[in-house]
């Protein structure tokens, strides 16, 4: 599993970052990156779900 | 000074028929706002209207909320809190830089304002808000467990924001007082002639002023200064954007969070088994914040219509206002599951609380550490207690309670 944050919809909610902070980042603008390539460790993979599923912007994709 | 039990005109009186002569300033409207939403939601069309402020419209499906907070091209921010009067200053800029704003400056003005308030920032204020939390409560005095009663409002949320937000930028705290008198000012007497709005507007201007020149005077780090420094294009902001965006800063950073940590307070004193959750459970606060926010969410944003154009059947004219209300679209059952009731560790919830699109509340990471510190530390303080007494909320787009009567059954 693969999560990617598209920083144009991104509008700075942090939602993703406040629940999975292994995978999400955010920078000095607030908005969210993805940590290192966005590959999720499978412990990590409900977590990952749970940041796509609280993105107001729909701005988190899960690519499996 | 502004008082806030002063004696004002309103020009339009009580509401008998929400569809068609709508007014939010009515004291009825916050006080059955759940009941009168899921009215709205179970009709065709549900859009209320009104000759009021010289024509205004309410959506309150998720739908059309959503729909008009992204569409910059037919409504403009340019006024954001709907009153009697226009804003006077013009769009793109407007009068209160960013909230007021639309592309392509909106985004230029943004990006001066959100370093100082993202999220690894705003977390270092997190002692300092745990701290006012516990003088505020220490400040309550001797508690008996089944009878003394404090006020969650008055005692407790209202002071929290102000105090924070008045450090921030540098303001005396000891204007706390002051601060919540031109909040009142702007966000609740929003039904008065325009020239008594002129007034009380003036009188806050000529404040931020003083302010302004003491900081020249006495420059220091804090965001009055960062301000009144920072540049676009090499050139300083003018006087009237860095006031507009102070103003900006002082009203949307206290009436806001006050009312969120009210509402939530009234919450858990008014459900015992949430109550009891979270005071056995702290865990469960990284949901039970989001499902505050999206329950009680406190802030309704508003537009005006650019130009004449029919949206969705609704003839909206030009400089009509148009309401943005997001506490509503949280609550629609045709966006969320069981959306009418309040599901402490509630997993999915895509909530619009800070709003929609590119103007996503500046100051959400601030908020939501406010919101979370003051539960937690009041919860902490307080892990039984009941609403007990009389409740007023506020009037207008702001929903809080003003007076939270709160029976303390336990102390820890």
């Amino acid at each position: 599993m693969r999560v990617e944050v598209d920083t144009d919809t991104c509008q700075g909610h942090n939602r993703c970052f406040t629940i999975a902070p292994e995978l999400f980042d955010v920078d000095d603008f607030g908005t969210a990156v993805v940590i290192g390539d966005g590959s999720v460790p499978v412990e990590l993979e409900d977590k990952a779900r749970l940041a796509e599923a609280n993105c107001p912007e729909f701005a988190i994709k899960i690519i499996e | 000074m502004t008082d806030i039990d002063d004696t004002h005109t309103d020009l339009y009186g009580p509401v008998t028929d929400w569809a068609n002569d709508f007014d939010h300033a009515v004291p009825e409207y916050n006080e059955r706002a759940h009941e009168i939403w899921a009215e709205f939601q179970a009709t065709e069309c549900p859009m209320a209207r009104s000759e009021r402020y010289s024509g205004l419209w309410a959506p309150f499906s998720h739908e059309f909320v959503h729909e008009i907070a992204y569409d910059t091209d037919h409504f403009t921010s340019q006024g954001v809190v709907v009153n009697t009067g226009r804003p006077m200053i013009e769009a793109p800029v407007g009068p209160a830089p960013p909230i007021t704003s639309d592309p392509p400056f909106h985004n230029i003005a943004r990006r001066l304002l959100l370093p100082p308030f993202a999220p690894k920032v705003i977390a270092e204020w997190e002692p300092e808000v745990r701290r006012l939390c516990n003088d505020l409560l220490d400040r309550m005095g001797d508690i008996t467990d089944g009878e003394s009663i404090v006020d969650g409002a008055t005692q407790y949320a209202q002071s929290i924001p102000v105090n924070v937000i008045a450090r921030m930028l540098g303001f005396p705290t000891e204007d706390e007082e002051l601060f919540r008198g031109f909040v009142h000012d702007v966000l609740e007497r929003i039904n008065e002639p325009v020239e008594e709005r002129m007034q009380f507007m003036g009188l806050l201007d000529a404040y931020l002023d003083e302010q302004i020149t003491d900081h020249i005077n006495n420059p220091r780090d804090d965001l009055t200064t960062y301000l009144m420094n920072v540049e676009i294009d090499g050139n300083k902001l003018s006087h009237e954007h860095v006031r507009g965006s102070i103003v900006l800063l002082l009203i949307a950073g206290i009436d806001t969070t006050w009312s969120a940590i009210g509402s939530s307070l009234w919450h858990l004193g008014t459900h015992p088994d949430d109550l009891s959750r979270l005071a056995n459970d702290p865990e469960v606060m990284t949901f039970a914040l989001e499902e505050f926010l999206r329950a009680y969410a406190p802030v309704t944003m508003a537009r005006l219509v650019k130009e004449d154009h029919d949206f969705h059947g609704c003839p909206m004219k030009a400089n009509d206002w148009v309401l943005l209300p997001f506490p509503a679209a949280n609550r629609d059952p045709a966006q969320f599951e069981r959306a009418t009731e309040f599901v402490i560790d509630r997993q999915v919830n895509r909530h619009g609380a800070f709003g929609l699109g590119i103007h996503r509340c500046l100051g959400s990471n601030l908020a939501r550490l406010e919101l979370k510190v003051a539960i937690e530390e009041f919860v902490a303080r307080f892990p039984s207690f009941t609403v007990d007494g009389d409740v007023t909320w506020s009037v207008g787009q702001i929903r809080g309670p003003r007076r939270l009567p709160l029976r303390v059954l336990a102390t820890s």
